[in-house]
């Protein structure tokens, strides 16, 4: 996982609430069997009309996804989160996300933020008055900063820490990896292995 | 104060623990299918990581493979891009796979136990939420999910938060034609889809202690139908009897040493559960659901509930729509109810011991006209051994069909799944909408019951031939 310290780009202004995993990735687009590739499912129902934002040519490029209240709610597929990373998101911005999503995201270090309604509100009218909007959210001073506005939000400290450090669970563990093998020095001779086979 | 066995697993099993963070559990064995892996190989690959430990790992291949023709390519694109995908991805990170047309392949919760790889005193892991089945010997066994899995591959641990702790007490004796299937179908309808959510289960009583090691393996199977991620019985003499000898059991001084520690393997008599529920086994019957839900089932001999008097406003919305869905009527008795199919198979119900009990049954009588059955074993090895025993020409004489192993109609991920409206007896674990088929409708039966229902045409037990 790359650390997240602090990152400045254009956003997108998705002015509706209660975005489910189903409309972020609709099922039909989870047989692949990789990790990445994902982009071209995000909002797939939603992309069909030329007309929503992220078709539009003036938002292209945007990093920071700004949604409305209850952003990720529904299913608990994984692939939603990757489906925004894939895209190139790195900040999402919402009034209030759904717990599974923003625990996925947390893991896979997708950055998601916290404001009030009505500063999303401001952000958004600001952005469709300036689509080159530059927004800088900076995880270590923990704010939101565009147009010389500078917006405080709160992460808890665990979670800050581990995405300022880059570390996703697996790396979490791998940094307790002597104890593990430890561990496994002391494990019971009698235990199976899969390895030789045996018949 | 004592240990519950699950807490005696769990501690044996901490890698690292803090206060605030969730314990590092070490992992013995890992399961692997088709169907939850490939991101998780994917995002190893994407790290530059690699498998810890592939001897403790282990695939097979199940949710997608067809139970005819196996020699021929896998028709459906996605299945078969899903099958070669876990193919490519042993092969890379070295993790012994057992494929279509392997002795071993099967489902994976028919395999683990077979090998002899499940063991007591495990912790046992798999992409898959039927993992439960392996608590039937004592090991604490649950599934993951994809990120989990990628997790365990990576550093054979995960760190997980402790689970509370559940006592199901099944004291007496089973009236004759009441299976194992049974008593799970009966705790489940008793505490509910939610009750066991947080909790891990242990089943204990006269009842357990008096079940087969595969009758064990079907209640432990259906833990998560009660809403708990791990269920388990403590092992004992019946365990030891049926992991000796496998392929994959402790030899030797091994063998005593795994032993000494098994025994230990058991809850303190002055250990507190969290929750305890108790049941009387000889109150018991044979049990159908008749709902979309496995907290939806009542015996046999009742009828349809009628939705109207369920007081709780939730539960009758719910029956309401599961009528609609099943296109049954309050009332009807429960044995009126005619099937097009009958489905024996599953990792609930897909072993020898369920193929014995069915074929039984069938032995000798034709199942009723219009009514097609398919008999699917849990493995290769199983089917085998049937044939072995002339099973397979009692299922065909009687008119079923008989298959090649996987999961097959239990989720209808290959070609054998319901029709829309198409009615079901099912040795499986699920009977939600959709499951066997898209608008399928699925009663789950005890392998006894799924013969007779076959016989009849209508849901029934052998007491009714
Ligand atoms: S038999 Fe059914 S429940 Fe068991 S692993 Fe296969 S799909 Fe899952």
């Amino acid at each position: 996982m790359e650390k997240f310290i602090n990152h400045t780009g254009t956003a997108l202004p998705l002015r509706r609430s209660n975005v489910d995993t189903d409309q972020i990735i609709p099922a039909v687009y989870l047989k692949r069997v990789t990790k990445s590739g994902f982009e071209d499912g995000l909002f797939a129902a939603w992309r069909n009309d030329p007309e929503f934002v992220i078709n539009r040519p003036e938002y292209a490029g945007a990093t920071v996804l700004v949604a409305g209240a209850d952003f990720g709610t529904g299913s608990s597929r994984e692939h939603a989160v990757w489906a925004l990373q894939n895209y190139g998101f790195k900040v999402i911005i919402s009034s209030r996300f759904a717990d599974i999503f923003r625990g996925n995201s947390q893991k896979a270090g997708l950055l998601t933020v916290v404001l009030p309604q009505d500063e999303v509100e401001t952000i958004w009218s600001a952005i469709e008055a300036n689509p080159a909007l530059a927004i800088t959210v900076d995880l270590a001073l923990e704010t939101v900063t565009y147009n010389e506005i500078s917006l405080p939000f709160h992460i808890d400290s665990y979670t800050r820490w581990r995405l300022m450090e880059g570390l996703d669970d697996i790396g979490l563990t791998l940094k307790k990896i002597d104890q593990v093998s430890a561990y496994e020095a002391k494990r019971a001779s009698f235990k199976p292995k899969t390895l030789p086979i045996r018949h | 104060m004592g240990k519950t066995l699950a807490e005696k697993i769990w501690a044996d099993h901490i890698v690292s623990s803090a206060e605030n963070e969730p314990d590092l559990i070490y992992i013995d064995l890992h399961l692997i299918h088709e169907v939850t892996s490939p991101q998780a190989f994917d995002g190893l690959r994407l790290a530059n990581r690699q498998v810890r430990r592939a001897d403790l790992t282990i695939a097979t291949e199940d949710h997608n493979t067809p139970t005819l023709n196996i020699d021929q390519p896998i028709a459906d694109p996605v299945s078969r891009l899903q099958i070669e995908t876990l193919r490519k991805n042993c092969a890379e990170f070295g993790v012994r796979i057992h494929s279509l047309g392997d002795i071993d392949q099967g489902i994976v919760h028919v395999v683990g136990p077979q090998l002899g790889i499940t063991q007591p005193g495990m912790t046992i892991v798999c992409g898959d939420s039927h993992t439960s089945t392996h608590g039937a010997f004592g090991a604490l066994a649950f599934g993951i999910g994809t990120s989990e899995v990628e997790h365990v591959l990576a550093t054979q641990t995960l760190p997980l938060v402790r689970p509370k702790t559940m006592a199901i007490n099944v004291d007496g004796v089973l009236p004759a034609g009441v299976t194992s299937k049974d008593i799970i179908l009966a705790i489940i309808a008793e505490i509910g889809t939610g009750g066991g959510q947080g909790y891990v289960l242990e089943y204990r009583g006269s009842a357990i202690r008096a079940l087969s090691m595969e009758s064990r393996m079907t209640v432990c199977n259906m833990s998560i139908e009660a809403g708990a991620r791990a269920g388990l019985i403590a092992p004992d003499q019946t365990t030891f009897d049926y992991v000796k000898g496998k392929a994959h059991a402790p030899i030797g001084e091994d063998w005593d040493a795994a032993v000494e520690y098994w025994k230990t393997l058991k809850s303190d008599n002055d250990a507190l559960f969290d929750k305890e529920i108790f049941l009387n086994a000889a109150d018991l019957a044979p049990f159908v659901t008749w709902g979309t839900n496995p907290g939806q089932g009542l015996p046999l001999s009742a009828n349809v509930p009628n939705p109207a008097e369920i007081a709780d406003v939730e539960e009758r919305g719910a029956a309401e729509r599961a009528l609609t869905y099943m296109g049954l009527t309050a009332g009807t008795p429960l044995k009126e109810i005619a099937v097009d199919t009958v489905f024996l198979g599953s990792c609930t119900n897909g072993r020898i011991e369920d193929l014995r009990a069915a074929s039984q049954v069938l032995a000798g009588k034709q199942i009723a006209a219009g009514v097609r059955m398919l008999v699917v074993p849990g493995s290769a090895r199983v089917r085998l051994q049937a044939e072995a025993e002339g099973l397979d020409k009692l299922f065909i004489a009687a008119g079923a069909e008989w298959r090649m192993a996987g999961c097959s109609m239990c989720l209808g991920m290959n070609p054998d799944q319901l029709a829309p409206e198409e009615r079901s007896a099912s040795t499986s674990n699920r009977n939600f909408e959709g499951r066997q088929g898209k608008g399928g409708r699925t009663h789950l039966v005890s392998p006894l019951v799924a013969a007779a229902t076959a016989i009849r045409g209508t849901l029934s037990s052998p007491a009714d031939l």
